[in-house]
């Protein structure tokens, strides 16, 4: 294998336009080969390592869906007594992170861990077949969340993850998307060069459970930065700082209107009730974290 | 050398002398005294390893699972509740062959809430892949962690060991114990050597993913891990006995046992007040012995086999119950002796920390004798 070029290896078994395998390779552009990886049971976990086979250049380990940040724990607690200088970095969905791993991470970061914690965040659980999780955005259909005659879909929106993290005191915590490749990188590079537990929620589409071609993946990405959906910024002690500036920040409806998880909020007959709040959600984050480019 | 310790603190002396490198672990009763015992010991550089104070004993297996990959010996302790939440770490932790070592200060599960002793706790865990192994005193409590951790490291082996050791009845009893030097226990139990590790110069992908072609394989490997064992232990028991002058060869040791007509079976520290009672029923002429069973898992049929081959009564008195069938160890006993026409009575005794005395000890063997068996034996009828 050549380790210098791709600590990613292609050949694992995600679907075609998989953006969580996107963002496993870039966070690895980031990290470098001096790394362990730690995941949590999902997709990632699931195409990147079919016994015999596996995706990973890096030592990497897997024990349960809701322990990564505890075994992280763990291990850097063993490096540390080993005088040894890998990074440690959990990768793990949205499920292992806002809903059932809260517990381990909650613990990991308050004790201090020198770990970074990556979320790839596809918003649903999708290795079981797309139930909602809390990162699921407000009116996405799932198989939990199914819109009907009587629901518009998920009905909660997101929880606040990174503001969860950085009330724990973790000094760095950003998001990312993986259509922004350079920056994505750039923050994981940061995040496991500062010392402590450090976040970063990486927005990650995923074709097969939000309904679109698998060659539109960078852009539906981009689509949600665009739109004001998903805001790209850095926080540093607990302040936000460097957010991606949108200019002429686009309607939501054009992020809603290519993706099946929302196709119910345009058929039969449109729902501006509901795009609405959506995109009030939008323009509540462009004021939260001054997106707009003037 | 021989000092008068609390059993919990003879337990911590024992994991002191380990030299574990990563301890995670979380309070609860009546395991408190050990963990607190190693925090002091690591506070005051007594020992050289890091203390990760977690939120959860599901937190507390889960860093042991990752220090261990990582290549260091690690070790963790709990009971009851605590082992309960570690249930989906502790099938982990076997099925990635780490040879963790944990202590176990046997208690009642709830509901109803009891602080108090039985073994429900660790034999509800006995097919997660662990090796088990009970004591019956402080200082078999204290032997067995130097022999588990041999054990459990040793590459014919590489399986998590829980050293067992009843709640209260042991945790917070004075004994005095015979605890060996740091340097006996470094000559007898080298540095870990752990095989494959995560390591960014060598890396490697542990706990993948097995589809139904690898998966059985997997398991098997375990099991014969686990065959193996019977035979490390002995091994590694016998070396201790050379070494320490207390032998623990035996993964059964038989008391009286020789001419016996009725057997009794049991495990922990059960097995000293059994003696006792043995004592006092051979004085008047009857016929009685002990079983004492230190390994669990692996189970040894075979040695429970030869050491009954005399006796035509078995009772077996089992401080846990697999309700809605009968206690654990008589149903595995049992099995070790189907064919034998051997008669192997049940008898479900002392749970929640109900207290169990000489006398009824010789209550369950008159009824063995009697042919009665299979009940719980001391209900209070007056409150049913
Ligand atoms: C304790 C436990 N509960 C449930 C599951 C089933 N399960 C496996 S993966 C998964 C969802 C994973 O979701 P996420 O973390 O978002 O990752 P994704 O599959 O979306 O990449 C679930 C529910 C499990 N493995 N363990
Ligand atoms: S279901 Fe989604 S996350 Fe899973 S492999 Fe396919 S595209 Fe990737």
């Amino acid at each position: 294998m050549d380790r210098e070029s791709e600590l990613f290896q292609c050949g694992h078994r995600a679907c075609g336009g998989c953006g969580p395998a996107l963002a496993a390779k870039l966070i690895l552009k980031g990290t470098g080969p001096n790394t362990i990886v730690v995941a949590s049971t999902g997709c990632m976990e699931v195409f990147s390592t079919p016994y015999p086979e596996t995706a990973w250049g890096v030592p990497w380990i897997h024990s349960l869906f809701e322990n990564a940040a505890a075994v992280a724990s763990g291990i850097e607690s063993s490096l540390k007594k080993q005088g040894r200088d890998e990074h440690v970095v959990c990768i793990c969905g949205d499920g292992a992170t806002f809903d059932i791993g809260v517990l381990c991470i909650s613990g990991a970061f308050e004790r201090g861990h020198d770990i970074t914690y990556i979320c790839y965040d596809n918003e649903a659980y999708m290795n079981t077949g797309i139930q909602r999780s809390g990162a699921t955005p407000y009116d996405a259909n799932t198989t939990t969340s199914p819109a009907g005659k009587c629901s518009t879909g998920n009905k909660r929106p997101k929880k606040d993850m990174p503001a969860i993290l950085a009330a724990h005191g973790a000094s760095y915590v950003a998001t990312a998307s993986m259509a922004y490749p350079n920056d994505l990188i750039r923050k994981v590079q940061r995040a496991v060069n500062t010392p402590g537990p450090n976040y970063i929620q990486v927005h990650a589409p995923c074709c097969t459970g939000w309904g679109f071609d698998g060659s539109q993946t960078m852009k539906i990405g981009r689509l949600a930065v665009e739109t004001g959906l998903w805001v790209n910024f850095e926080m540093i002690d607990g302040e936000v700082e460097h957010v991606r500036k949108v200019a002429n920040r686009k309607p939501v409806e054009e992020y809603l209107e290519v993706q099946k998880r929302f196709r119910h909020l345009f058929r039969p007959k449109k729902n501006e009730e509901e795009i609405a709040k959506i995109q009030a959600i939008a323009d509540h984050n462009a004021g939260a974290f001054a997106v707009d480019r003037n | 050398m021989m000092e008068i310790l609390e059993g919990s603190h003879a337990v911590a002396e024992a994991v002191k002398r380990c030299r574990p490198e990563v301890i995670a672990a979380y309070p609860i009763t009546p395991q408190t005294h050990i963990v607190e015992a190693l925090a002091s010991m690591v506070a005051d550089c007594e020992l050289d390893a890091d203390y990760i104070c977690v939120e959860s004993e599901f937190s507390a297996l889960s860093a042991c699972l990752g220090a261990s990959a990582a290549g260091s010996r690690v070790y963790s302790a709990t009971t009851s509740q605590g082992l309960a939440l570690m249930f989906e770490v502790c099938f982990n932790v076997a099925g990635m062959r780490q040879p963790v070592v944990m202590t176990i200060a046997n208690r009642a599960m709830g509901a109803p809430l009891n602080i108090w002793n039985d073994q429900q706790d660790s034999i509800s865990l006995r097919d997660a892949g662990w090796m088990q192994f009970y004591a019956e005193d402080n200082q078999e409590a204290n032997d067995l962690h130097y022999i588990a951790y041999k054990v459990a490291e040793d590459h014919d082996v590489l399986l998590p060991a829980m050293v067992c050791f009843d709640g209260f009845i042991l945790t917070h009893t004075y004994e005095p114990v015979d605890i060996p030097t740091l340097e006996e226990v470094d000559a007898f139990l080298p540095p870990y050597k752990p095989v494959n590790i995560l390591d960014a110069k060598n890396p490697m992908s542990l706990g993948m993913y097995a589809t139904p072609d690898y998966y059985m394989e997997f398991r098997y490997e375990v099991e014969e891990a686990m065959k193996r064992a019977r035979k490390v232990f002995a091994d590694v028991g016998a070396e201790f006995g050379e070494t320490f002058g207390r032998d623990y060869s035996g993964l059964v040791e038989g008391y009286r046992l020789e001419d016996a007509e009725i057997a009794l079976v049991a495990m922990g520290s059960i097995c000293g007040t059994v003696k006792d009672a043995i004592d006092e029923m051979r004085e008047e002429g009857k016929k009685v012995g002990l079983l004492k069973i230190r390994s669990f898992r692996p189970f040894p049929s075979e040695e429970i086999k030869a050491a009954l081959a005399g006796v035509s009564k078995v009772a077996v008195l089992d401080k846990n119950i697999s309700l809605g069938q009968k206690g654990a160890v008589a149903l595995e006993v049992k099995d070790a002796l189907y064919g034998t026409g051997t008669e192997v009575l049940d008898y479900i005794v002392a749970l929640g920390g109900r207290d169990i005395r000489k006398r009824d000890i010789r209550a369950v063997a008159d009824l063995a004798e009697k042919g009665i068996g299979d009940q719980f034996y001391g209900l209070r009828t007056e409150v049913l």
